[in-house]
């Protein structure tokens, strides 16, 4: 890993990677121990489950059943699944958010993932009339309206389309965090900042399928809408559309999950999730918007002196810390990693401070992986902790210099009844034990 | 789409392709097999290597896109159900405040309350008029929602939950006046048709202005972001722990070892 941040010739001499990032963040190394009052120096690190100093660990000496005997066969599972001891890493569901089960969202488990793309059984999930089985060879997809030639296309006419292209992309529900615009609501990032996740998809152009159908001048809205019992529809902007939407029908290199939509989804880079139609089946050009329910009812944004703010259609930056968090609590003192996920729908993160102290202070955390438009971004902080508590945020920065804002200030342009929208500075309280809880610091 | 001479070079190179291969194709139509000489067969996958996802603004020479297929105007009808809010999409029908009371009491009030009032978690689909400032606001058609043409759409493609697409279209215009009549906005002997819809308006419409943020949190913009020393000293105001709502079933608690 250090290697390859060398010039290969470089590399090819053995040279010794002193300018490496692994040295660079080693230096960078947090030392909290003047952080905090009281605070001690912290140790040489707590050890996990070691044997007593000059015992033989019996993890090393006797052989193991997973070497003596032969494991499971080539093709145990057709479809892989994962080790039996990440069971607890799943989506999960808060019941009493919604009425029914069908019109509700289930939660990434961010805490447990690390890197930047969400594996497909993973991702969060948000219908509104429960998940469509749609049958590939009876999917269809029509184009109307403001057009030359209204068109019918199949998922083959799809997937033989010319200029297919695959773009990493983060899907944020407008709702996430949506529960915490009046204080700390939910134990855990799963829960407050869940409702996201960052795929490879595959798929055409949207503008591709509209240029073939001819736009008319007029033309100014695309109404996108679901083949599923809610018949989801938003309008987009016909600039958006042809800009860098994607009718996509693969996810991280396979067909879309049905709860993603299979077999065709709308991506729409940015944006609020709503407006990423699951099983896409319509599209119908028009000189104005629909003003359908997902964008007079719901989706619009209430502030405090009872208007609303509709077509509020871009993500704007937001990060979170995924661990430590309360699912994901300090177990050590010692050497520790912050590691937390940034995004923005205005472009790409280009930087994520850390703060340890309630945002009194900051340091600029390392961001590791790849940072793309509208993707998900990792970063790190390597630190050393003494045990002492903790009160750790995260703020994000895009590329055209928006800074992620605090709960605080978002609430006093907006209020506390906006519901969508929320890309306030998270706040986790890790206590000495390294427990660590959702909070509101001030 | 198709141009014919298009369709049929493409036909033979697909026939041709797949004799090579050993397998048995019908035969090809007549026209396609005189056309498929050893040339036409060139050219045609020559046309194939120009394709682009240019589609139809292509210049002049590249071949457009052969894929996908006129859609037919009763295809068009079948899935074309969205209604805007200056009424464009509203089907022919009427229906009155009383239709829409019984329909509402048999289709819809058990989730949403005789009165729209909600039953359980249900939406509340009336009342709630003056409370969008207050500490808990109350969002209904009456209150919140700012067009009746949306009334109309939604029920129509989504309602009622789990059986949608099930009313006809004199019955949506029966259960839109009857929510109508439930905010108050119309009278008990209303009768809703599509030539009249027009003629309604919602209290809130006013209330909605497009997204704003570029000025309005203009100051989330900056430079340099405070780093150092950027607060006096910090407590902790609320916790989620008191709140005590999160799922069971959540990994243990912090356990240093």
């Amino acid at each position: 890993m250090s290697d390859t941040s060398l010039p290969p010739t470089e590399r090819a001499r053995g040279a010794k990677p002193s300018l490496s990032k692994s040295s660079l963040s080693r230096r960078r190394f947090l030392n909290l121990a003047g952080i905090g009052a009281g605070a001690a120096v912290a140790g040489g690190g707590a050890a996990l489950a070691a044997p007593a100093a000059g015992t033989p660990d019996p993890n090393i000496v006797p052989v193991p059943d997973w070497t003596k005997t032969l494991g499971a066969p080539v093709n145990e599972n057709p479809y892989g699944k994962p080790s039996v001891f990440e069971k607890d890493v799943v989506r999960r569901e808060v019941t009493w958010l919604t009425a029914s089960s069908q019109s509700s969202v289930s939660f990434t488990p961010l805490y447990a993932l690390d890197s930047v793309i969400t594996p497909n059984g993973l991702c969060f999930v948000r219908h509104h009339g429960g998940q469509a089985e749609i049958e590939p060879d009876k999917y269809r997809l029509m184009i109307h309206g403001l057009v030359d030639k209204p068109l019918v296309f199949t998922l083959e006419d799809l997937k033989r389309m010319p200029g297919r292209v695959n773009r990493a992309y983060f899907l944020e529900c407008a709702a996430n965090s949506g529960m915490e615009w009046r204080g700390a609501q939910l134990n855990g990032c799963q829960f407050t900042h869940g409702m996201i996740h960052n795929l490879f998809y595959t798929g055409v152009p949207l503008k591709t399928l509209l240029d073939m159908a001819g736009v008319n001048p007029k033309g100014k809205w695309v109404l996108a809408e679901g083949a599923d019992a809610a018949v989801m529809t938003r309008s987009i902007p016909l600039e958006k559309a042809m800009n860098d939407c994607l009718v996509a029908f693969g996810m991280n290199g396979e067909a879309l999950r049905p709860e993603q939509g299979y077999p065709v989804r709308l991506v729409v880079p940015g944006w609020e999730g709503n407006m990423w139609v699951k099983w896409l089946r319509r599209l119908k050009v028009g000189d104005q918007p629909w003003q359908q329910r997902e964008e007079t009812s719901k989706y619009t944004d209430l502030l405090a002196d009872g208007r609303s703010r509709r077509f509020t259609f871009v993500m704007d930056a937001k990060s979170v810390v995924t661990s430590p968090s309360p699912q994901a609590p300090l177990k050590h003192k010692g050497p520790n990693v912050l590691s937390g996920i940034a995004w923005s729908g205005r472009g790409t993160i280009s930087r994520v401070d850390v703060s340890l102290d309630g945002g009194r202070n900051w340091t600029t955390a390392r961001i590791d992986g790849p940072a793309m438009p509208m993707s998900m971004t990792r970063f790190y902080l390597d630190f050393d902790w003494a045990g002492q508590e903790l009160m750790v945020q995260s703020r994000a920065m895009d590329d055209t210099g928006y800074v992620q804002p605090t709960k605080q200030e978002l609430r006093a342009i907006r209020g506390t009844n906006s519901i969508y929208h929320n890309n306030g500075i998270q706040t986790w309280l890790v206590r000495s034990n390294g427990e660590t809880e959702n909070v509101e610091v001030g | 789409m198709w141009k014919s001479a298009e369709k049929i070079l493409a036909a033979a190179v697909l026939a041709g392709a797949l004799a090579a291969t050993g397998i048995a194709v019908a035969d090809p139509q007549p026209a396609a097999k005189a056309a498929a000489t050893k040339g036409e067969k060139d050219k045609a996958r020559q046309a194939v290597n120009v394709l682009t996802p240019a589609g139809a603004s292509a210049p002049a020479g590249k071949t457009p896109i052969a894929l996908g297929r006129p859609a037919l105007p009763e295809e068009i009808a079948a899935w074309n159900i969205d209604v805007r809010a200056d009424g464009e999409g509203l089907p022919p029908g009427k229906g009155s405040v009383k239709e829409g009371e019984e329909l509402f009491l048999q289709n819809c009030a058990t989730c949403h309350g005789e009165f729209g009032e909600g039953a359980g978690r249900w939406p509340v689909l009336a009342g709630g008029r003056g409370t969008l400032k207050s500490e808990r606001p109350e969002k209904t058609i009456g209150s919140f929602w700012p067009y009746a043409s949306t009334v109309y759409d939604y029920v129509h493609r989504a309602m009622p939950f789990g059986s949608n697409m099930t009313l006809s279209a004199d019955q949506t215009y029966a259960i839109v006046a009857y929510l109508l009549n439930l905010n108050d906005l119309v009278p008990e002997n209303y009768v809703l048709s599509k030539e009249n819809f027009s003629k309604v308006d919602l209290p809130n419409e006013a209330n909605f202005f497009d997204d704003d943020r570029e000025t309005s949190e203009k100051a989330f913009w900056k430079t340099n972001p405070c780093m150092k020393e950027c607060s006096g000293e910090v407590h902790v105001t609320a916790r989620a722990q008191i709140l005590n709502v999160t799922p069971d079933g959540d990994p243990p608690k912090g356990d240093l070892e």
